[in-house]
């Protein structure tokens, strides 16, 4: 098992925002997360990748054979946790591509690596940045200083491709993306995909679900997961909305 | 062993007798207290010649008559100029018979910084012996200088061996009426470097390297004369990265420059004297007076600077824009943590036709500290054309730290072009949230906005310094976020 969530409660300011989380995902699944505004999607993104403003009040999280609640937000990611940020952060002064050096060699210091040379490194970013059709230009910019809403999702997932997580959370990166660039970036996420590899699309929309299909879709409403299902479900959701859901909670499966 | 370097060891051994870094048993040490008397004592010490001690009392005299400023934004308590000692030979006697015996905190910032074994035992006042990389690096270095005609002395050796040159400059940009603390250097001033690049040479090194040795034992009234003449170019760096102790809380230097017609000076500074500890106490108070002026037709002068030490730095390295075309430029890096306090800046005094100038400021803000930009540029009624841009950024880290920004303008003459920016920005959680997100720890992630913040500056720096520079910031900011 790749990840496993025990009855995860989280809460901000002292409000309780995850009220009992379980989920399970093992390696060489794609596990959609759909639920309502509000519901706790990002919150339950924020807590895997360690945020510290959420409390953890109860419950476990086992990744790859570790305690993640024990490790720093920079330990889960050196260990190949990756979040694709629903509103990524603009960090002026940074370039994508010294950000990108930094975090890889970080990396593989930790794995006990040895660290990419200059010619090795832009090489992987050109290799990169054509999977997700990223113009070069981007590379010597700030990172995501004045990119567009969708500049800076794909962004998100040009860096999931050079660091090739083991878990990649992506929060809403389709949001914002037009119908081209939807295609392109489902189409890189794609190819990052294995067999070792596992990936959670947190999203609203059953149209990325077409270009990454799911082996699971669950709900997340009001903290908790009310629903989980096959691929159809989302399909199911996109027909009905929620509201069946929310009045039938007793219809939990995990 | 080959007579050559036989000779060239004893050669050094003669210079560090010279120079200092041999023991000497006796310290030498005048009584606290300012009076005439102990002017005319300081002058006795360092054998000058009688104009020379009557420009010292007259600049004594004058600072009779002068108070303290008080409009910098920095609090300190009251200074009591009769407890301090004005005078005190370089101390000869090494502290420690090995590294070993040096403070192990000391060390290990001398090793985050790279500085070479050889280097930290000349700063921690180790015993060395006589094959020091860096001072046979210094014997060829000076008979290169001597060949092209440039002199590089101490203070004291020019004002006995360069008579001339001394009393044509010295004080003529900061004359001895100029400040408070400009006119108490004036009056008791121990010792700095000297330089003076002849007509069309370009003075082929940094004057640098083996300065940073010497450095350690300037004292706190440092006096530095640079002159460039007709054509000359000369980039000069002083200070050093290394974290400098001294029991002397206040230092009160004096820098002055002066580019002839054509010339160009680039001065360097990386500052990093003793702070003060994490409550605020100790800590050098640094007010200096750093003045340039651009005498000549298309005379150049540049200020970098990267203040990091100190517990209050008071300093505004200024341009006099007199020489018609000529140019002054102004890169400031200045940090402020735990309870340090810096009110720094400069000024641009555009007096020529067609004079530029560019202030780059970065000031960053960390702990308790508070980080002042003051800069004044002023456009003359007969200085056509001139034209200036000001970049003045603050960077705070945490919410305690404070940024102030007080630009002042006079322009007199309508031709002028002045453009001004400021920004004030801050490290955000999210922002080190998601760095740490991509497997950067949190240090890491300052270092790598602040680095991306000050590298415009840094780029000013030569190569070797910029790279010091950059892990000096990194240790200045240490432990300021989480
Ligand atoms: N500091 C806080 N105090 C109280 N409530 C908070 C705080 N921060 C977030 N919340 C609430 O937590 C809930 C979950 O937010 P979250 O961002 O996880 O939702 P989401 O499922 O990702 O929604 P969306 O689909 O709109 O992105 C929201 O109701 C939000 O208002
Ligand atoms: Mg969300």
């Amino acid at each position: 098992m790749l990840l496993e969530i025990k009855n995860l409660h989280a809460s901000i300011d002292g409000n309780e925002i995850l009220k009992g989380i379980d989920l399970k995902v093992d390696a060489g699944e794609v596990h959609a997360i759909m639920g309502p505004n509000g519901s706790g999607k990002s919150t339950l993104a924020s807590v895997l990748a360690g945020r510290e403003e959420y409390e953890v009040t109860q419950g476990e999280i086992w990744y790859n054979g570790k305690n993640l609640l024990e490790l720093s937000p920079e330990d889960r990611a050196r260990e190949g946790l990756f979040l694709a940020f629903q509103y990524p952060v603009e960090i002026p002064g940074v370039s994508n591509t010294n950000l990108l050096k930094t975090a890889v060699n970080e990396i593989r210091k930790y794995r006990g690596e040895e660290e990419l040379d200059a010619m090795e490194f832009l090489e992987l970013l050109k290799e990169k940045s054509k999977l997700v059709e990223l113009d070069q230009k981007f590379l010597s910019r700030s990172v995501n200083e004045g990119f567009s809403g969708g500049e800076k999702k794909r962004n998100e997932i040009f860096q999931m491709a050079v660091l090739n997580p083991k878990l990649a959370i992506l929060d809403e990166t389709d949001s914002g993306l037009d119908i081209d660039a939807l295609r392109i970036v489902a189409n890189g996420v794609n190819k990052l995909r294995g067999k070792d590899k596992a990936i959670i699309v947190v999203t609203h929309y059953q149209r990325l679900l077409n270009y990454i299909v799911p082996d699971f879709v669950h709900v997340l409403y009001n903290g908790r997961i009310v629903k989980s299902g096959g691929k159809e479900l989302a399909l199911e959701l996109e027909e009905k909305g929620y509201d069946w859901i929310k009045n039938g909670k007793s219809e939990v499966t995990v | 062993m080959s007579t050559t370097e036989t000779q060239k060891i004893e050669e050094l051994a003669n210079k560090e007798y010279k120079y200092g870094f041999v023991t000497e048993v006796e310290e030498d040490r005048l009584p606290k207290g300012l009076n005439e008397d102990i002017v005319r004592q300081i002058s006795a010490k360092k054998e000058e010649p009688e104009w020379m001690t009557e420009w010292r009392l007259k600049a004594f005299r004058h600072w009779l008559t002068m108070e303290e400023p008080k409009w910098p934004n920095v609090k300190y308590p009251p200074i009591d100029y009769q407890d301090i000692s004005y005078y005190s030979a370089p101390k000869k006697k090494p502290k420690y018979n090995s590294l070993d015996e040096v403070d192990p905190a000391i060390r290990e910032t001398y090793n985050k910084l790279g500085i070479p074994l050889e280097e930290q035992m000349m700063l921690a006042g180790v015993a060395v012996d006589a094959v020091f990389d860096s001072v046979s690096v210094a014997t060829t270095f000076k008979d290169k200088l001597k060949e092209l005609g440039i002199i590089f002395c101490s203070m004291s050796e020019a004002i006995k061996e360069h008579p001339d040159l001394v009393k044509k400059y010295l004080g003529s940009v900061v004359p001895y009426t100029d400040n408070f603390y400009a006119t108490l250097n004036s009056a008791v001033f121990s010792d700095g470097s000297f330089v003076y690049v002849p007509k069309g040479v370009r003075c082929p090194m940094e004057l640098s390297t083996y300065f940073r040795i010497n450095a350690s034992e300037t004292g706190q009234f440092e006096r530095t004369l640079i002159v460039a003449d007709e054509g000359a170019y000369v980039s000069y760096l002083e200070g050093c990265t290394a974290p400098m102790r001294d029991e002397n809380q206040l230092h009160a230097a004096v820098v002055e420059l002066v580019a002839l017609d054509n010339a160009t000076i680039k001065y360097s500074t990386v500052q990093n004297w003793y702070p003060g500890d994490k409550e605020g106490k100790g800590g050098i108070y640094n007010f200096v007076t750093k003045r340039g002026a651009c005498r000549g037709v298309n005379s150049k002068i540049s200020w970098t600077q990267v203040e990091t030490g100190s517990a209050i730095t008071w300093k505004y390295p200024s341009c006099i824009l007199q020489g018609d075309n000529s140019i002054g430029e102004f890169y400031s890096v200045a940090v402020t943590n735990n309870y340090q306090q810096a009110d720094t800046g400069t000024k641009m005094i555009h007096i020529g036709k067609n004079t530029k100038s560019t202030i780059v400021s970065k000031g960053i803000s960390a702990g308790r500290s508070n980080n002042s930009y003051r800069g004044l540029v002023k456009i003359t009624k007969k200085a056509e054309n001139a034209r200036n841009f000001s970049q003045c950024d603050s960077l705070l880290i945490g919410d305690k730290c404070g940024a102030h920004t007080f630009p002042y303008l006079e322009i007199n003459n309508s031709t002028a072009q002045v453009e001004h920016e400021a920004t004030t920005s801050k490290i955000g959680e999210d922002q080190i949230f998601y760095l740490n997100q991509r497997g950067i720890s949190t240090e890491d992630a300052v270092n790598l906005i602040v680095n991306g913040y000050v590298k415009e500056v840094l780029a000013e720096l030569p190569m070797e310094f910029a790279v010091e520079a950059q892990k000096l910031l990194s240790i200045s900011l240490e432990g300021s976020v989480g």
